[in-house]
């Protein structure tokens, strides 16, 4: 039987090494998987590279595991916000690295990887000093930039939902890099709210189909009230 | 010369949008564009995190931190508004498939480049977000700004000093002074404010702007 289900959230990141590339989904707070990275802080591993939207709110989510300097380099596309000071203290004491990639071009750089995609051309950057020394090309007229996939070892992301098979249904905007992260990881480790019968998910409604996910474990939300400072951020 | 607010410019932007465009305001002062949309036609707004079909923002106490907007600001989703995943909402830019966007630029040249997500100052903590997928996905790009910094230097200017976000890519230009469309032929008034003629509006951004105002 095919139980992907993993009984407690230590258990589910226990393997992850010393040096590995781990996704982490969320735009800002929204589908951050902050049970799975207090899990991933108690375990320990270090010299980790994170792909993220952001660099981390506050003092949690990624945020923590930062501060814990457990992180070496950042690969995302918006890390400073109002209250991105955890990231901006390491950033600025040269304590992490960072590489800054366009928004689209992080998506399409996971997709990519997912999908088996051995690099792409897309205009977004063209021109820019975020295309400096990468190889373009003109097709039709229109000037592209050639980028290539980001893999992880490991994804961590959250869901609404999932069954034992892995499949997965989201949540409103907590969706965002969640279903791309899945596909670009050799490891996808999901924290749901509710895990349901085989069956139980709509086969018209699953976004991510198990085939992507690994692991997946049960967490009882935290308290869902709005309370992050919005910032000025993308 | 009697400036623009920008609640007004935001009024201006909003006569612009047609029925039935699906658009995208970036964040900041382009956001006020939605408060101006009439009630009786229908723009569906796109958000770059998953979203289209997105409505104002809820009353207090009935904020979702699952269901917010680009600038991390909670908001509400309309009846027929949809979610989908971040390489779908950049496909959507980059596709062409969104028909407006509109920006903040710290500069925008007389060749419609952009550069909107970095001073370029050395010590600035560097962040991009979907700036530049924006500035060259949608299929009009308008920019909403003041015309002058604080220091009253033109934003409008010959060639871009501050990093580039985009190449060629702004088709027209809203400020507070006037609107000016960005053309194979150079930069054309549209129109300005009461009381500004075109040749102070040259003078002040030292750009030549073409004999005509367009209709």
């Amino acid at each position: 039987m095919i139980n992907k289900c993993i009984a407690t959230i230590e258990e589910a990141v226990a393997d992850i090494r010393d040096g590995s590339t781990v996704m982490i989904g969320g735009f800002g707070t929204a589908g951050m998987p902050f049970e799975l990275i207090d899990a991933l802080i108690s375990h320990g591993a270090s010299d980790l590279t994170v792909i993220s939207n952001n660099a981390g709110n506050g003092d949690t989510g990624l945020a923590a595991l930062l501060k814990a300097g457990f992180v070496r380099k950042m690969i995302c596309s918006f890390p400073r916000q109002v209250d991105s000071y955890v990231f901006d203290e390491l950033y600025r004491s040269g304590r992490i690295e960072l590489e800054l990639v366009p928004q689209g071009n992080l998506a399409e750089r996971i997709r990519a990887a997912g999908a088996g995609i051995g690099a792409f051309f897309t205009p977004t950057g063209f021109g820019t000093i975020l295309a400096e020394g990468k190889e373009t090309r003109n097709i039709s007229g229109r000037d592209y930039v050639l980028e290539y996939p980001i893999y992880a070892d490991v994804a961590l992301i959250k869901a609404r939902a999932a069954d034992r098979w892995g499949n997965l249904v989201y949540h409103e905007t907590a969706r965002n890099f969640g279903p791309i992260m899945a596909t670009a990881a050799h490891c996808t480790i999901v924290q749901v709210d509710k895990i349901v019968e085989l069956g139980g998910l709509d086969p018209e409604s699953i976004v991510t189909p198990g085939i992507f996910v690994q692991r997946v474990v049960e967490v009882q939300g935290r308290s869902r009230e709005f309370g992050h400072a919005a910032g000025a951020s993308a | 010369m009697k400036k623009l607010n920008h609640d007004q410019m935001a009024a201006r932007i909003a006569r612009d949008i047609p029925e039935g465009a699906y658009v995208n305001l970036g964040i900041g002062m382009p956001t006020l564009v939605a408060n101006h949309l009439p009630k009786d036609r229908e723009v569906i707004l796109h958000s770059e995190n998953g979203v289209l079909g997105m409505g104002s923002a809820p009353p207090a106490g009935a904020e979702d931190p699952d269901l917010i907007n680009a600038g991390k600001q909670p908001v509400t989703l309309l009846p027929g508004g949809a979610y989908f995943h971040h390489a779908d909402s950049f496909g959507m830019m980059r596709g062409g498939h969104v028909d407006i966007c509109v920006m903040g630029a710290f500069q925008v040249s007389v060749r419609g480049d952009l550069a909107n997500w970095h001073s370029g100052s050395p010590d600035a903590i560097p962040a991009v977000g979907g700036a530049m997928d924006l500035a060259i996905g949608a299929k009009q790009v308008f920019v909403m700004m003041d015309l002058l910094t604080k220091k009253g230097e033109s934003k409008l200017v010959e060639r871009c000093t501050y990093p580039l976000t985009g190449i060629g890519c702004i088709s027209r230009v809203y400020t507070d002074v006037a609107v000016i469309d960005i053309t194979p032929g150079g930069p054309r008034v549209v129109e300005t404010v009461e009381g500004l003629e075109i040749e102070e509006l040259e003078r002040i951004t030292g750009l030549e702007f073409g004999a005509a105002r367009l209709a």
